[in-house]
């Protein structure tokens, strides 16, 4: 049992240097893995210096790091909402985030204030679920699901509204919102790498905790979890880690919904083994799709979220069927 | 010194007065059964004693200490709690569940120690569910499910295990199978308090039992003392014939008109 599990991260890791060597490599320019080698040892010439340090590397980082965070922060979220839907926009982060992005395009702010501006609405809209969601000392999680899902419903809403009201933006609003990485610098890497990496750790300390909640709150109690502290550190931070990877790559779906989901169908339930593979299967699942994105219709990029969907679809039903039998729990 | 100690016990779900005004004091480890009508308050007594709930007004005391004054941590290292069998939609393995147990002895950056582990062995053997540690907790029926719930309270090595309706959705073999390790345990040295639906079984099982209406407390002491017609009536309002069983000269009620 434990052999086959430190297998399992052994094989992960390895696919996951394959694809990231892959995303250096991969794209407008191909580099082959000399060329790539030369660069790290000094070795290479400018121009391919300048397209693996300055537009690759970032990229590559920052899709990893995001889909790492995305994906422990899902796994996090569907244990402590003990709700196989869950993911982590579930609080209504990704809409919040949208609306500030739209609010912020049709604005004509920069990038960077782009950035900021989804960073802040969704952080205020997920501190409004949790205001509403709290009675007296206690969190309700349903009620903080299903306000989650009314607020994101609405905010569409005067998303979609906005859209129409300014059409010549529709089509930056719509890619901003399928999320990519095509404008990564390392600027961005620099200030969401230790936010998503550092919430990522803290939340892993919270794996036992989490584990307890899953069979009941009040069970989790009696056995010395202070469950309502956990719930708002969890909560917290993982608001924290998912407005950072949304604000720079925007709204990625399906990654922190699916990714935890195979994870457990691979390693099983229990987060201190499933928060580690989460972090690297997600991580090499957004490395991918980023290259997928670049090459698919080269040289036109495709927004990262049309591939999420579109492998992580019919992959996850794939294991769903041949997992059948007991597929159904958490 | 006393076990447990409540003193004036009340609790309020919002507007609803649910316990008004619980004594009780046990100085020794027995089996203390609690019954009584749907609604009456056995599981939030139990709740309140756990310290899950915060009472309105009075005291819980485990050891001499109130409930309150120890962190959740502590609390968990005094007493276990077994739920009712409910819907378990996760797949941990048992062990995984009995391991559980041991949270409220590790830190949050430990991991589990030899002794740990020989602990889980232990109370997994004692609750005869060791045979099947690599199962998955759903895969169990639920007279082993109840039984790894048990081993995962004794984990914690309580000096109090609390068990609500423990064998509500067992069958008339696990019941007597559940009730027989619990009072085993408890004269290894447990206080266990049970809220049970069975009157006769509550009988047959436990030293003392509590009956409950309304939130009140209507008897508390041996069976043959507390199982009346007049307090059977009271407490269900239920007219009830007493006889003594043939097996265990325990008492036995049978039911048979109800008053309204």
């Amino acid at each position: 049992m434990r052999l086959k599990r430190s297998a399992y991260f052994v094989i992960a890791f390895l696919v996951f240097i394959v694809v990231a060597i892959f995303s250096v490599s991969a794209g407008a320019v191909e580099m082959p893995l000399r060329k790539i080698l030369d660069v790290f040892t000094g070795k290479g010439d400018d121009p391919s210096k300048t397209i693996i340090l300055t537009l690759r590397l970032p990229r590559a980082i920052e899709a990893a790091v995001v889909g790492m965070g995305l994906s422990v922060v899902g796994a996090f979220f569907q244990g402590l909402l003990r709700n196989p839907m869950a993911d982590p926009y579930v609080l209504g982060i990704s809409s919040g985030a949208a609306l500030g992005a739209t609010i912020a395009i049709v604005l004509g702010f920069g990038i960077f204030g782009l950035n900021a501006m989804a960073f802040i609405t969704s952080l205020i809209t997920v501190f409004f679920v949790y205001s509403i969601s709290k009675i007296g000392a206690r969190i309700s999680m349903t009620t903080m699901l299903l306000a989650g899902i009314a607020v994101s419903a609405f905010m569409s809403a005067v998303i979609s509204l906005m859209m129409l009201l300014n059409r010549s933006e529709l089509s930056r609003i719509i890619f901003w919102t399928m999320g990519g990485f095509n404008l990564t610098s390392w600027e961005d890497v620099m200030f969401s790498v230790p936010v998503i990496a550092i919430g990522s750790f803290v939340l892993y300390t919270f794996s036992r905790d989490v584990n307890a909640i899953l069979t009941g709150e009040e069970v989790a109690e009696h056995l010395g979890v202070n469950t309502e502290l956990v719930k708002k550190v969890v909560l917290a931070l993982g608001s924290l880690v998912t407005a950072t990877a949304v604000s720079v790559g925007g709204v990625i779906g399906f990654v922190g919904l699916i990714v935890p989901h195979i994870s457990r169908l691979i390693v099983g339930p229990d987060n201190r083994v499933l928060v580690p593979f989460s972090a690297i299967a997600g991580a090499t699942f957004l490395l991918f799709a980023d290259v997928v994105a670049r090459v698919i219709l080269k040289p036109v990029e495709v927004p990262i979220g049309i591939i999420t969907a579109a492998f992580g679809g019919p992959f996850f039903l794939y294991l769903l069927i041949k997992n059948r039998r007991k597929g159904e729990g958490m | 010194m006393n076990i447990l100690k409540v003193d004036r016990l009340r609790f309020s779900y919002g507007e609803v007065e649910v316990l008004k005004g619980i004594d009780l004091s046990i100085e020794r480890n027995m089996v203390l059964g609690i019954i009584g009508a749907n609604g009456s308050g056995k599981t939030t007594f139990l709740k309140n004693i756990s310290g899950y709930l915060t009472p309105v007004s009075g005291t819980v005391s485990v050891l001499g200490k109130n409930i309150r004054d120890y962190s959740i941590k502590e609390r968990a290292r005094y007493i276990g709690y077994v739920p009712q069998d409910g819907v378990y939609d996760f797949e941990f393995t048992c062990y995984d569940i009995v391991m559980m147990g041991r949270m409220p002895y590790i830190k949050r950056f430990q991991s589990e120690t030899k002794q740990d582990r020989d602990i889980v062995k232990e109370c997994m053997k004692a609750t005869n569910t060791w045979h099947f540690k690599e199962r998955s907790i759903r895969h169990l029926s639920g007279g082993e499910r109840q039984r790894v719930y048990i081993a995962r309270a004794l984990a914690q090595r309580p000096k109090i295990l609390l068990m609500d309706e423990p064998v509500s959705h067992l069958d008339i073999r696990y019941q007597i199978e559940i009730l027989s390790l619990v009072r085993d345990l408890a004269s290894e040295g447990l206080l266990v308090i049970v809220v049970l639906h069975d009157i006769n079984l509550a009988s047959e099982f436990c030293d003392e039992i509590l009956i409950m209406k309304e939130g009140q407390m209507v008897a508390c002491g041996s069976p043959a003392k507390v199982l009346t017609r007049d307090n059977i009536m009271s407490a269900f309002s239920v007219d009830a014939r007493i006889i003594e069983s043939p097996v265990s000269k325990k008492p036995y009620v049978i039911p048979y008109l109800s008053i309204r």
